[in-house]
């Protein structure tokens, strides 16, 4: 039974990731309608950031929580402003084979000085050692991630849904002519929606270097899976893309201990089986 | 309609100046030349409605002063500024509203979102209590999806949001279209009391005799130019001329 709690546990861990990767893509999709396959790379660099801030500035964890997605996002930006600004009114094959490049230049550029294999970025002190619960031993920096990341999640999905900031980018996502005849700079406003994705990325990047060790393919390995989720999720949903994360993460860490064969596989699966049924995904808009 | 006064109007230009000045306007959509040297001006206080058949160039003007169409020539100055250059939101922000044809509704905001959308861009707006004067049903429907109301209600909707920006020069293209008479009625009583408070109104309708009731001058537009304009006063001797050019 411990099995089972402990493997719940990773799957929430990775529901986490998930939530906050396939977020910022959804926020990203919504406004830019951008299939934005550097996020991975964006997300790597977020891990990086952290572990160059603490091993070059002794800049630690805490801080490099709120800095690393300032400077990943602000490095989104500039992409945002100098090249993919461009694409507007184009295919979306453009955007995608656009930011593919992106992704595979930022990773070799690192692969080129870091390697393939990790580096260790150790885990706060605040946030070392675990709780037994009694039916199961809770690390504490592993519960750390999962509640945060369920903070950020929510309180972006607040300021998308629920604020007039939000507004201006929901209107914009449907109308963004409009929006701007009614005097709102939505150049700016996308490019800094942009940066908000891409510093959700760098978050979970950062989140997720003390558990899985920084390294430059980290983010190609996950940005597939996450693809999966937003497609499942529907794309542009922001509740879908948050609820579809942790549910998905879950659903992987049960197939790990119920049929560990198709662990890999399983989220795969499903995305089969959504696009059969409901090719907008679960929540999401039609194109 | 309720005819309660309405509070100070919005700060705007001293009534019977020349507000905008349309020269030699030209405009593109893609390699589609449209406007073919537009000129006309309007005075601040007046409403204007641009007439024409179908695929004129009567809202494809609208857009370009609003600045939606980029590619555009000649002279456009408002308020004596030259905007021919300027990106529609710094053009809305000196205080020009449009009111879009298919009135642009947004689904995923609810009507309070849609109605506070817009930014105040300067002081003087309506505020809400005197728009829900003019538009009582919207009260009443604040909380639902701004795509489920009638067509009426989104006009009404369409035309309130603008109002609480502070703009003074309203474009309002073809605001009867689709609508039942009761609602054109009241969107033409909608129409005057702005005039009154000293709004600048610029209109695009094709509905002649819904504009005959609000319309204080007129101007012909037909194959993206200015083909005649004559004042509301000079509008009886002008009809049969006006049923040709109409093809009514």
């Amino acid at each position: 039974m411990q099995a089972l709690y402990a493997q719940l546990l990773v799957g929430l861990i990775n529901g986490s990731f998930y939530a906050l990767l396939s977020l910022g893509l959804a926020v990203i999709f919504g406004m830019l309608n951008i299939i934005n396959f550097a996020h991975g790379a964006l997300y790597m660099m977020g891990a990086f950031v952290a572990y160059f801030l603490l091993n070059l500035g002794g800049i630690n964890y805490w801080w490099a929580l709120l800095l690393a997605p300032i400077i990943v996002g602000i490095f989104g930006m500039i992409l945002e402003r100098t090249m993919l600004q461009w694409l507007t009114g184009l295919d979306h094959l453009y955007g995608l084979l656009l930011t593919f490049g992106i992704a595979l230049i930022v990773q070799g550029v690192f692969q080129n000085y870091f390697g393939s294999s990790g580096m260790p970025y150790a885990i706060p002190d605040q946030l070392k050692g675990g709780m037994n619960l009694g039916f199961m031993f809770l690390p504490v920096y592993r519960g750390w991630v999962v509640i945060f990341s369920l903070v950020v999640c929510i309180a972006t999905w607040f300021l998308i849904e629920k604020t007039r900031l939000g507004a201006y980018l929901r209107a914009a996502t449907e109308n963004p002519t409009l929006v701007r005849a009614f005097g709102i700079n939505v150049p700016r406003m996308i490019t800094l929606t942009y940066g908000l994705g891409v510093g959700l990325a760098a978050l979970a990047g950062v989140l997720s270097a003390p558990i899985n060790q920084v390294r430059p393919l980290m983010g190609a390995d996950l940005i597939i899976v996450v693809f999966a989720v937003v497609v499942i999720g529907g794309m542009g949903s922001i509740m879908g893309s948050i609820i579809t994360g942790f549910a998905l993460g879950v659903i992987e860490g049960l197939t790990k201990y119920f049929y560990p064969e198709a662990s890999n596989t399983v989220v795969f699966v499903l995305m089969v089986l959504v696009l059969l049924v409901k090719p907008t995904g679960l929540t999401g808009r039609a194109a | 309609m309720p005819e309660t006064a309405m509070a100070e109007a919005p700060a705007k230009a001293a009534t019977g100046g020349n507000i905008l000045q349309v020269r030699n306007l030209e405009a593109w959509y893609g390699e589609s030349h449209i406007l073919h040297g537009i000129n006309f001006d309007v005075n601040a206080g007046e409403v204007v409605t641009l007439l024409g058949r179908n695929g004129a160039g009567k809202t494809t003007t609208l857009k370009s002063i609003m600045g939606i169409i980029s590619k555009r020539a000649g002279s456009i100055k408002f308020d004596n500024q030259e905007i021919i250059r300027a990106t529609s939101d710094k053009i809305a922000r000196m205080g020009i509203a449009f009111c879009p044809e298919e009135r642009g509704i947004f689904s995923s905001l609810d009507v309070r979102e849609n109605l506070l959308l817009p930014p105040v861009v300067r002081a003087g707006g309506l505020p809400l209590e005197q728009i829900f004067d003019l538009f009582p049903n919207l009260k009443e429907r604040l909380r639902s999806q701004g795509t489920k109301l009638s067509g009426g209600e989104q006009q009404m909707l369409a035309i309130a949001r603008i109002l609480r920006t502070g703009a003074s020069f309203l474009m309002l293209d073809e605001p009867t279209e689709g609508l039942a008479p009761v609602i054109i009625q009241q969107i033409g009583h909608t129409i005057a009391r702005l005039k009154k408070e000293g709004f600048t109104i610029l209109l695009v309708e094709q509905n002649f005799r819904f504009a005959s009731t609000v319309a204080d001058r007129y101007y012909v537009v037909e194959h993206g130019k200015i083909i005649d304009g004559f004042s509301n006063a000079e509008l009886a001797a002008n009809m049969d001329k006006l049923h040709t050019y109409l093809g009514v």
